[in-house]
């Protein structure tokens, strides 16, 4: 009870990993394409938070630096927690431009009907 | 400053986000899952709060809730037909899914018992300054002396143009 | 008792805002005084625009309800608590009752960092303004969900259009406010200047920061490198009045082109609560723009008319201005009818005007006019915005929906960045002509 009551750096990670395994459900069995996309977005946000709570466990164990930005020790994981928000837009607009082209084809937004290749 | 009632607040904001994600994943209705989807990732800025990573948590309700969202929110009312929440949801293959996530679960379960040895926790009390931290993120971007980041940066703006000429084309309808 | 006297009167002595200190206690008073206070400045407004329409269109606005119309704000609140509350047959019950609520949350939240003095402020978080205009960016999710839930197409379109025309003049608020952030940077700045004395170059986003800011700079930004802080400062002017749906670019909302857009089908108090979050959403913007620009809590002419008799000539105009109210009371009680049938108005008029007159009278003492005064110059900066709200909404025929979308990006858009780009080069220059030393570490 008292592991529990005192958060550490492993409540994080394990909170990510199930955001990243509901995201994979999402994924590997809707088949509404948007709602596919959106456990995408559920996946990229549990390596988020992986991300941010490792730079939060790394600056913890930093020595404190002089005075000055020299101290930029455990930030890394942020600055990549940013980059992938930045990527994530980029490809959520290219999806659901996809998405729209390849609805006004064939009126449907079901993902095992994507099939125009099959032999 | 001094953190106060951290375990009530994570595990508030830790439920809420499980739930969302749930919610996401099991809704008929596109508009529902967009909207479980928004307490998500709110819920996760205020993580990102606790977590001393005040510039992450803005640039998260910005980006992601305030603008993925409104973007998803917009295809949804745009293309969204009436026949989908008659039909059915799940496809055939479900069951496979839900193996192969239990398997990638036991294997994270695996990693994480074993794997604790590698994070030993901090000795001293953790103080950690927040007041800087929009600061010190830009001097690891942009910085000359400290800052590694930048050539990353520039090819971040280029693919954010990519995208744009990306889903321009994509949505026309002569190119 | 004597205790809790003691306690209040040595955290008001303090020099931190409650979020700094970890205090709930007065951060959850300072929250319910935000609170009230943006409400019942919600219900002036109210009152203020008919008459102040009134008056510019050469009418008289509500004179019945109470003394000069200044009940009619309750009267409409009374009203919309008792009407029907209709919801569409076919709409998303749950997404038609959580829609409201977004927008009203979204325009509340804004008001944790809005800073009201030095220490005057809920808090002060380190992402300030990046906290500001990203919460005010999700009232753009509740617009179009309360379009999408009500499931007809007046809605829908007017949601959708309200939703494209701000999330487009997002784009030239942030611009704008990139300009002023950058302003921040070009000199060393007082209490946030972090990491030690050769800090000449290092900006901050938290909105005390940026007014301490210009106060250690000795420049309302607005007046910076002159054009280019004024040049931001009316994009920003610009781009807020299109980002809260307001006159002239209130297209989705106008009642002869789309029978008032997304929040048609909603009636009563949920009608109340859209509304209710459209005017905390004018007062947020407006306060982004004076703590930016228009140097927040600071006086005006801090450096033209400076020294301990100017500060106590400035400490009184607080005072001095709810007694001018008072007095324009008492004149008015003067010219009410002397029919029997007006004698109720008559005395409360005049008891209103005893109300204003004695808190001008608390404000005169001082211990209360050195710490007041920061708030009313931030209020009436504000307030002055608010005029300009209506004064708009009275004078500019309305843009359509093309046009306005057209002066988003083709217009406000490059503008901002070629301020941006300007603000860059001038600051540069002007750091490489003043210390030629500091930019070659």
């Amino acid at each position: 009870m008292d592991a529990m009551l005192h958060i550490s750096t492993l409540h994080y990670l394990v909170l990510s990993a199930a955001l990243f395994l509901l995201g994979v459900i999402g994924v590997l069995t809707r088949r509404n394409v948007i709602i596919v996309l959106m456990s995408i977005e559920l996946i990229l946000n549990a390596v988020n938070l992986n991300l941010v709570a490792l730079s939060h466990y790394w600056q913890g164990m930093s020595p404190r630096l002089g005075g000055g930005f020299g101290d930029v020790h455990g930030l890394h994981g942020q600055v990549f927690a940013i980059f992938i928000i930045t990527d994530a837009a980029a490809e959520a607009a290219v999806g659901l431009g996809i998405l729209i082209a390849f609805f006004r084809n064939k009126e449907t937004v079901n993902v095992d009907e994507v099939n125009l290749l099959k032999w | 400053m001094t953190p106060v009632a951290t375990p009530f607040f994570f595990y508030l904001l830790a439920a809420t986000m499980i739930i969302g994600g749930i919610l996401v994943i099991t809704r008929k209705n596109a508009v529902h899952s967009a909207l479980a989807l928004i307490t998500t990732l709110l819920a996760q800025a205020g993580l990102y709060l606790m977590l001393y990573a005040p510039f992450v948590a803005g640039v998260q309700i910005i980006l992601y809730a305030g603008g993925i969202m409104v973007l998803f929110l917009f295809v949804i009312m745009l293309i969204s037909i009436e026949r989908t929440i008659k039909e059915r949801q799940f496809n055939h293959q479900w069951l496979i899914g839900i193996i192969a996530a239990a398997a990638l679960g036991g294997l994270f379960i695996a990693v994480y018992t074993k794997g604790q040895s590698l994070f030993p926790p901090p000795k001293g009390p953790m103080t950690y300054i927040e007041t800087d931290n929009t600061q010190r993120v830009a001097a690891l971007l942009y910085d000359q002396h400290t800052g590694m980041y930048m050539f990353s940066f520039e090819i971040a703006s280029l693919l954010l143009l990519v995208a744009i000429i990306g889903a321009v084309v994509m949505a026309k309808k002569r190119i | 008792m004597h205790d809790l006297i003691q306690y209040i009167v040595s955290y008001l002595s303090s020099d931190k805002t409650p979020g700094a200190s970890g205090n709930i206690f007065w951060a959850t008073v300072y929250i319910l005084l935000v609170f009230a206070g943006a409400s019942v400045a919600v219900i002036c407004m109210n009152w203020l625009e008919r008459k102040i329409l009134a008056h510019m269109q050469v009418r008289l606005g509500p004179m019945r309800v109470g003394p000069h119309g200044l009940l009619q704000p309750i009267a409409d609140a009374v009203k919309l608590l008792l009407k029907e509350d209709i919801i569409p047959a076919d709409a998303d019950k749950l997404v038609f009752w959580v829609a409201p609520f977004i927008v009203v949350l979204a325009a509340f939240t804004v008001f944790v960092v809005v800073p009201f003095g030095p220490t005057h402020a809920i808090t002060d978080m380190n992402i300030g303004v990046l906290f500001m205009l990203g919460v005010s960016s999700l009232s753009v999710l509740g617009i179009v969900t309360a379009g999408w839930a009500s499931n007809s197409h007046y809605p829908l379109i007017g949601a959708l259009r309200s939703s494209a025309q701000m999330v487009s003049y997002e784009v030239a608020m942030g611009l704008a406010v990139v300009s002023a952030i950058l302003m921040t940077s070009l000199n060393g700045i007082g209490a946030y200047a972090v990491g030690g004395p050769d800090t000449s170059g290092i900006g901050t986003l938290s909105m005390i920061g940026i007014v301490q800011a210009q106060q250690a700079q000795h420049t309302w930004f607005v007046f910076k490198f002159f054009p280019l802080g004024l040049i931001a400062f009316a994009i920003f002017a610009i781009a807020m009045v299109a980002e809260t749906n307001r006159a002239p670019f209130d297209l989705p909302e106008a009642e002869s082109e789309l029978t008032a857009g997304f929040h048609t089908e909603y009636s009563g108090f949920r009608w109340s609560l859209f509304f209710l979050a459209e005017y905390t959403a004018m007062l947020a913007v407006s306060s982004i723009a004076v703590t930016l620009w228009l140097g927040g809590w600071l006086r005006p002419f801090p450096n033209l008319l400076h020294g301990a008799i100017w500060d106590f000539v400035f400490s009184l105009i607080p005072g001095l201005a709810f007694l001018g109210l008072a007095a324009m009371c008492f004149y008015n009680v003067r010219r009410m009818p002397k029919h029997p049938f007006f004698k109720i108005q008559t005395m409360g008029l005049a008891g209103f005007g005893v109300v204003l007159g004695l808190i001008g009278i608390i404000l005169f003492v001082p211990p209360v006019r050195v710490r007041v005064g920061d708030i009313f110059w931030f209020v009436a900066k504000v307030a002055a915005f608010m005029y300009l709200y209506i004064w708009y909404r009275g004078t500019f025929p309305r843009y359509r929906f093309d046009q306005l979308m057209k002066v988003g990006w083709k217009v406000l858009l490059p503008i901002g960045l070629g301020v941006l780009i300007l603000t860059a080069a001038a600051g540069i220059i002007g750091l490489k002509m003043a210390t030629p030393v500091a930019l070659t570490n």
